[in-house]
């Protein structure tokens, strides 16, 4: 088992660097930088010498080569540089803000389970009955109706029948939980619908398949309750594949979040991201990329490893 | 004559086995007539402004009312359902085509070819969808062609072809390894040939399923970059567009702004994922009995 | 939240110090806020605003962007300043007294003694000196935004640590407005010299707040600096700016989360926000020191032809636009090169005289339609450079509605700045929307936009030669009878509109909301003004 870990982590690293590799280069194709736009913003006039002198400064007239060579070696000893437009660590700019993102996350997915697993479950047990139409048209309106839209319409109708708004002002749970959560609840049920649908389908059909499995029939011509053939047998042979999506899910999360943080004025990592984007901030960009990417690639990393723990053959 | 009767009867066996498909089949149909014919089903011009019928709710003139510029939503729905077919289907094309060939050459040639291309596919799956799409846009810039921004169907296609790719590859290396397939090769049939002979048909289920998918994410993802302004940009008609930048100052004012390109959008998605499941299902020997 | 229950006990705590406070400052501002002269200034609070951008840089001479100056402002003191309630007069600020020599070529400032840095060291002329040497000569390193408003100075002296003075190579009509500008705060010349750039990160001057700390994308907190040197001053306790979207600042401005936004909301967000606070609201409005225009390419087809341009310029309805556009969008009212409400401005009698002015728009469209016909352009089509935000957006939207309606067909092409930029230099563009913007109302600074191409490439990009207008240009700026120079002012709009090289479009209008117990703010035609909170107080 240590072995087979070892060993995917050890894979990890080519797949990693391959992912800096591209992020890097597809970020510098961009006409224009960040100084354009950091000193000719707002009516500011600067001269091309002006604009020349700031690209030394941030070390932008470097050969892309030496450029990408400096990011890894800062990566190494976790110096992941400076932001270009504030000019603070990009450690600081993400960590700032990567705290609300997560708990967004967290709390999505608990939603999704919470609603999930029950959906799911019923839809299989009454397949092709309209209970189960019901479901299936539920959980697919989850995966048509655009979190970032649920969100505006979450807040239209707390405006327009409670007359209230969620707050604006982000507080840490620490401080004063009943301000964080009733700002962040909204955000995660507009993300967590989506979810939630994802893995009630991946639940349901999961449970199809196990139950036309031997073991089951056998289970149940012993003549076991079909309550507990389902919960006993099936729900946790059913439950492996959900697990896999769970985990996969939660990492394109954070990057749905990019949208839906937006209509909820969120100080997150998406926010943080779009806003890196539209200043061609380089640094800030390829960083934020990459740490998705490592979240990604982690969190199937420990899905691989729970799998291979519950499931002995997949260690082959 | 047969071969027509042949599908209809197809069709007529596809809506009774399965209803929900033959709903997702009929809503598609209606958008993409709307689409087509949208200057025969509107009465207004989508980018005309209006300062008499500024935020006017609906009414019998304006059926879903107007924006802020006075422009007829309804008329903006229904030229939005043009750009989101139009970007939806070609970056779906696109995007399910280059990964079903770089697929099934994958798994075709196997060995080093193989490993190395299924690494890469591994690394382009690592970017969340929205991320390398929103990358990608900021990249290229825009290139207009008949209207369309072909830099926006392209970045909406590129994190498709490893999903695609992933799936055709399966479906592809399954076939491979039947005797028959190994038969063919023995017996000296080109490549060409074994592709489309027993390949081609094969992979075409999986492929129609894959690309009635991604159409419906290409007009999600469409509809989330151009909410973020930087998919199409005003004054052409988009859904995620009419939600964007201003439409959220007019929650009190104008709710209907952002009720109804949202539901567009929802449904839509929901037509295209309702059509897909029952096709795979359908498709699927394993649920056909 | 934490201010409201503060602000009780500090606020009768320090009544008897507001009471000590100069009569004559008082009322002055009480009166420009519309609220009688009996509402004394009260002692205490923190002032919650939100800004909507985070700041590139903290350091005022290397940026212009509202974002650094709105947070910015509160710390640092300038030499002059324009004085609250009575804009655009100018008062001293750092400067006690001073006087100009009767050629206009020597500036002799006195100093207020006994003004202290945020570290406890005193201000000097020396640090003053030291702070212009780096606005006109950056060093190494420092780029100084503003650097072309210095080129008159010749020398600057520094006769005792109280005095400071300026003598000139020419006569800088503008110059007061230098010596007044927000942009040109005043740093430590000793920590200058240790750092030249130490204000890029590091907040540390002698404003009325000193910094407490910044968290990128959520708050920025100052609180009072107990040594400032005007008396008595500032009253709040300190301020928090408060980073969030445009769209949450209404939300937030409508729950009370916060009091103020100083840079300006559309008039729809403004309707939002008096909704729900009812009596609770104040607004305040003023056309914008910012105007749209569309930029020709007058050295390419099909614009080389003054034909074209002008039939452009006839085809935009602006009456209508403004009347109707001002209620869902930034954009406000008509008018020529110089703001509208200015002293320079055309009367609307001389305005509807301009092609394009004109309230009829059927005669209006048809003479451009006449016009594209002669020029051979029946069927004219063309690329619209724009940018990809409001209200540029909306300026395209309307355009493009406006051209269509005389048969002509326009693409808005939305870039990103650096693309916008580039067009701009390269020259490569039919039609280009910009917007201009400078922070006083002096003809000299405004027309400049204007003038022929080689005389000021960075700004005047629609690459057209007009001696004529240049004259005009030059024969404004020397003169210094205020009558005679409007004359020619209305004189060079008559021209350029004649012309259209580059046709104004709809000036911005500001529209700033606060809750009613913010008091002692000032309002003016730009955002950059009056941002030092010194005098703001919490009823």
């Amino acid at each position: 088992m240590i072995r087979y870990a070892l060993n995917r982590i050890a894979l990890m690293i080519p797949t990693l660097l391959g992912i800096a590799l591209i992020t890097f280069v597809m970020i510098r194709i961009v006409p224009g930088d960040v100084v354009e736009l950091k000193m000719r913003s707002d009516g500011g006039r600067v001269t091309q010498q002006q604009i020349n002198d700031e690209r030394t400064r941030l070390g932008l007239d470097k050969p892309l080569p030496e450029q990408f060579y400096l990011w890894m070696k800062g990566l190494v000893t976790f110096d992941f540089g400076h932001s270009m437009w504030t000019g603070r660590p990009v450690a600081q700019e993400i960590g700032g803000r990567i705290g609300l993102s997560i708990q967004v996350a967290i709390m999505a997915a608990l939603v999704a389970v919470l609603i999930a697993v029950p959906l799911g479950t019923i839809a299989a047990l009454f397949r092709d009955t309209p209970i189960d139409y019901l479901i299936r048209i539920i959980t697919i309106a989850g995966l048509a109706v655009p979190s970032f839209w649920l969100g505006m319409i979450i807040i239209l109708v707390l405006l327009t029948f409670f007359k209230w708004s969620p707050p604006v002002i982000y507080v840490s749970i620490l401080e004063d939980p009943v301000k964080n959560l009733s700002q962040l609840i909204w955000p995660s049920l507009a993300v967590g619908y989506r979810y939630a649908a994802v893995v009630a389908r991946m639940i349901r059909s999961s449970i199809i398949e196990v139950m036309q499995e031997d073991y089951i029939r056998t289970a149940r011509a012993k003549g076991v309750g079909e309550f507990m053939v389902v919960f006993k047998h099936a729900m946790r042979n059913a439950l492996l594949p959900a697990i896999t999506i769970i985990g996969l899910e939660f990492a394109f999360l954070i990057g749905g979040l990019v949208v839906t943080e937006q209509v909820f004025n969120l100080n997150g990592i998406g926010r943080l991201f779009v806003d890196a984007v539209i200043r061609n901030d380089f640094i800030l960009i390829q960083t934020i990329v990459f740490l998705l990417a490592i979240i990604f690639v982690s969190v199937n990393l420990i899905v691989d490893l729970i799998y291979g723990f519950l499931d002995p053959r997949t260690r082959m | 004559m047969a071969m027509l009767n042949r599908v209809l009867k197809n069709v007529v066996l596809f809506c009774r086995l399965q209803p929900l498909g033959a709903l997702g089949l009929l809503i598609i149909l209606v958008m993409a007539t709307c689409a087509v014919f949208a200057e025969q089903v509107t009465f207004y011009n989508p980018e005309a402004v209006d300062f008499g019928a500024m935020l006017s709710g609906p009414s019998a003139d304006h059926p879903f009312g107007t924006d802020s510029f006075g422009r007829d939503i309804f008329t903006r729905i229904v030229y939005g359902a043009r750009t989101a077919l139009t970007i939806g289907f070609l970056s779906s094309m696109i995007g399910c085509h280059i990964g079903a060939a770089i697929g099934i050459a994958s798994a075709f040639h196997g060995g080093w070819i193989d490993l190395l291309l299924q690494r890469f596919i591994d690394i382009i799956l690592s970017f969340p969808i929205v991320v390398l799409a929103l990358v990608v846009v900021a990249v290229m810039g825009k290139t207009l062609v008949l209207g369309i921004d072909l830099n926006l169907v392209f970045a909406i296609a590129i994190p498709i072809i490893p999903r695609s790719c992933r799936v055709i590859r399966a479906a592809t290396l399954s076939i491979r390894t039947q005797p028959y397939v190994d038969a063919a090769r023995a017996g000296g049939y080109s490549t060409v040939y074994i592709l489309l002979r027993y390949i081609a048909p094969n992979v075409i289920a999986p492929f129609l399923v894959l690309l009635t998918a991604y159409i419906a994410q290409a007009i999600l993802l469409e509809a989330s970059l151009s909410f973020l302004g930087l998919g199409v940009s005003e004054p052409k008609p988009a859904w995620g567009l009419m939600l964007a930048g201003d439409s959220a100052n007019f929650y009190n004012e104008a709710p209907w702004m952002i009720l109804f390109p949202g539901l567009a959008i929802s449904l839509s998605v929901f037509a295209f994922n309702l059509f897909g499941d029952s096709l795979r299902d359908w498709l699927d020997p394993k649920y056909r009995n | 939240m934490a201010w409201d229950s503060r602000n009780e006990t500090i606020h009768s705590m320090t009544r008897r110090t507001a009471m000590l406070l100069p009569a004559l400052a008082l009322g002055s501002h009480a009166l420009a806020q519309g609220t009688g002269p009996s509402d004394k200034p009260q002692r205490g609070g923190t002032l919650s605003y939100a800004v909507t951008a985070e700041p590139p840089t903290y350091d005022l001479h290397q940026t212009a962007t509202f974002a650094v100056m709105h947070r910015l402002s509160p710390h640092y003191s300038t030499l002059l300043a324009y004085e609250p309630g009575k804009y655009p007069n100018i008062i001293g600020d750092l400067a006690q007294s001073w006087t100009i020599s009767p050629d206009l070529l020597t500036y002799t400032f006195k100093l207020h003694p006994n003004i202290k840095f945020h570290d406890g060291t005193a201000l000097t002329a020396e640090d003053v000196r030291v702070s212009y040497e780096r606005l006109r000569n950056p060093p190494k390193g420092v780029s100084s935004f503003r650097q072309p408003s210095f080129t008159q100075i010749k020398s600057i002296e520094t006769p005792d640590a109280l005095t400071i003075v300026f003598k000139m190579v020419k006569v800088d009509a503008s110059i007061m407005d230098t010596f007044a500008s927000p942009w040109n705060s005043i740093f430590s010349a000793e920590k200058l010299k240790a750092d030249p750039s130490y204000p890029v990160k590091t907040v540390m001057g002698s404003g009325p707040f000193k910094f407490v700390e910044h968290v990128a994308g959520s708050h920025w907190v100052g609180e009072r600096f107990n040594d400032y040197f005007k008396a008595g001053k500032p009253y709040l306790d300190g301020f928090r700016a408060i980073t969030m979207t445009p769209s949450a600042m209404v939300n937030a401005m409508a729950g009370k989360q916060i009091m103020a936004e100083f840079r300006g909301f559309t008039p729809n967000e403004r309707d939002r926000i008096v909704k729900a606070l009812g009596p609770d609201a104040q607004t305040h409005e003023s056309p914008w020191m910012l105007h749209m225009l569309m930029n020709f390419n007058c050295e390419k087809k099909p614009f080389d032809d003054p034909r074209v341009r002008r039939a452009i310029s006839l085809a935009l309805d602006r009456w209508g636009g403004s009347a109707n556009l001002s209620k869902v969008s930034q954009l406000g009212a008509v008018g020529g090169l110089v703001r509208p409400g200015s002293k320079w401005a055309a009367t609307e009698a001389e305005m509807v005289q301009w092609p394009g002015y004109g309230r009829d728009m059927a005669a209006n469209r048809a003479e451009a339609k006449r016009l594209l016909k002669e020029a051979g352009y029946e069927n004219l089509s063309f690329t619209l450079i724009n940018r990809n935000q409001q209200p540029y957006i909306t300026t395209g939207v309307f355009i493009i509605d406006q051209l269509r309606q005389i048969g002509v067909k326009v693409e808005d092409k939305q870039v990103e700045i650096a693309a916008w930029y580039s067009a701009q230099t390269s020259g490569n563009f039919e039609a280009l929307l910009d917007s201009f913007t400078q922070f006083s109302d002096d003809p000299t600074n405004v027309l400049v936009k204007y003038i022929s191409t080689d005389r000021a490439p960075d700004v005047a990009i629609q690459r057209a030669i007009d001696r004529e207008l240049d004259s005009l240009f030059d024969r404004q700026a020397e003169m210094v009878d205020p009558a005679e120079r409007k004359k020619l002012v209305r004189q060079f709009e008559n021209r350029l509109l004649d012309q259209a090289y580059a046709i104004p479009i709809l000036w911005w209008q500001r529209i700033v909301v606060m809750e009613s117990r913010v008091q002692g703010w000032t309002m003016s035609p730009t955002h950059m003004i009056y941002q030092d909170l010194a005098d703001i107080w919490l009823k």
